[in-house]
């Protein structure tokens, strides 16, 4: 391997480390550091409803924006991680939430993956128990015996 | 039995596509929100006027008839798509409409009415966009439909056009104006 191939590995392997980036311009961070991690906690886990698989710590839309300012405000001004939460959700529904709340139309969401994880064990217990049945072949008649004998008799000649 | 219970999964699975299937076979896009406003009373709203001549918008001014409030921004594409029709229920007389400007300039505002033509009755200005917040907006243009009791009854995003009109919201509007005459 030459040099130049090397710098290129070195480029491919770089360009799959992106650095960590989020949408946070400097004039809006907070100068407690504690709030400040508090708004960013709470930002990575609301949508930002124009690009809606971008949570509003990740997006640069105008809206994400409105919203980071709104929840640092509503921080400095005491509000609880639930208020500020319920303060959203008033307004855009329990979608602008990237973790869903669990209560009974979640339900399915939530514990979907392990019902279906059980119905699947109960099928493979099923499934396999029937199986061992199956296994023991019941051992080779007299008459199979002679038919074998004959071919293996047969093939030896050859 | 046994066929059955082999058949089941791709029952499950034929479920489950069409579920997944009928809205996209139905041309409804999964990225509008239905609006957790309905039913509810308008939000607190106290917005200055956009023309001299026009007065704002707050909370009384959008009581005792019903109304259109339409979400609006001179530098929003469609909100220029929808404009004309916009123009067309503000002459048929049919509905009054009340322009809420968000996070615009008030300038680009005034020239965009003036080179479009002004359907609404009163243009408050959401400069922050906070009030769009408080509504539920998440993008321009968005229309509601408010009742004369100041309830939010339908929510629009996207381009108001004749088709969304006459199919979801007349209707909407001309049950309401009838419970006002009783």
């Amino acid at each position: 391997m030459n040099k130049k191939h090397l710098l290129f590995v070195l480029i491919l392997v770089c360009a799959n480390f992106p650095l960590s980036i989020n949408a946070v311009e400097p004039n809006e961070i907070l100068k407690n550091p504690q709030l400040e991690m508090r708004a960013r906690m709470l930002s990575k886990n609301i949508r930002c409803l124009v690009c809606q698989n971008q949570s509003i710590d990740d997006s640069n839309a105008s809206l994400a924006k409105d919203l980071r300012r709104i929840v640092r405000e509503q921080l400095v001004n005491g509000a609880s991680d639930n208020e500020i939460f319920d303060f959203l959700v008033k307004r855009y529904g329990d979608f602008v939430l990237l973790k869903p709340p669990i209560k009974p139309t979640t339900y399915i969401l939530w514990y979907g993956p392990l019902f279906l994880f059980i119905i699947g064990i109960f099928a493979s217990i099923l499934f396999l128990s029937r199986r061992k049945k199956i296994l023991p072949e019941p051992p080779l008649t007299n008459e199979e015996m002679e038919k074998l004998s004959k071919l293996t008799v047969n093939r030896n000649k050859n | 039995m046994g066929r059955i219970f082999y058949l089941g999964p791709l029952i499950l699975f034929l479920a489950i596509a069409t579920y997944f299937a009928l809205p996209i076979i139905k041309g409804n896009d999964p990225r509008i929100l239905p609006s957790v406003m309905i039913n509810k009373p308008i939000p607190n709203l106290d917005l200055l006027p956009l023309l001299k001549t026009k007065p704002g918008i707050d909370q009384n001014s959008l009581r005792g008839d019903v109304r259109l409030v339409n979400f609006f921004s001179s530098w929003c594409g469609p909100c220029r798509t929808e404009h004309e029709f916009l123009m067309d229920i503000s002459r048929s007389k049919m509905v009054t409409l009340y322009g809420i400007n968000y996070k615009d300039k008030q300038k680009s505002a005034i020239e965009w009415l003036n080179n479009l033509g002004d359907p609404y009755k009163n243009i408050g200005r959401d400069s922050d966009g906070r009030t769009a917040i408080d509504w539920g907006v998440y993008g321009v243009p968005e229309t509601y439909l408010v009742d004369r009791n100041g309830r939010i009854q339908y929510r629009h995003v996207g381009p108001l056009s004749a088709k969304v009109f006459n199919e979801k919201l007349a209707p909407m509007i001309i049950a309401l104006q009838k419970n006002t005459n009783e």
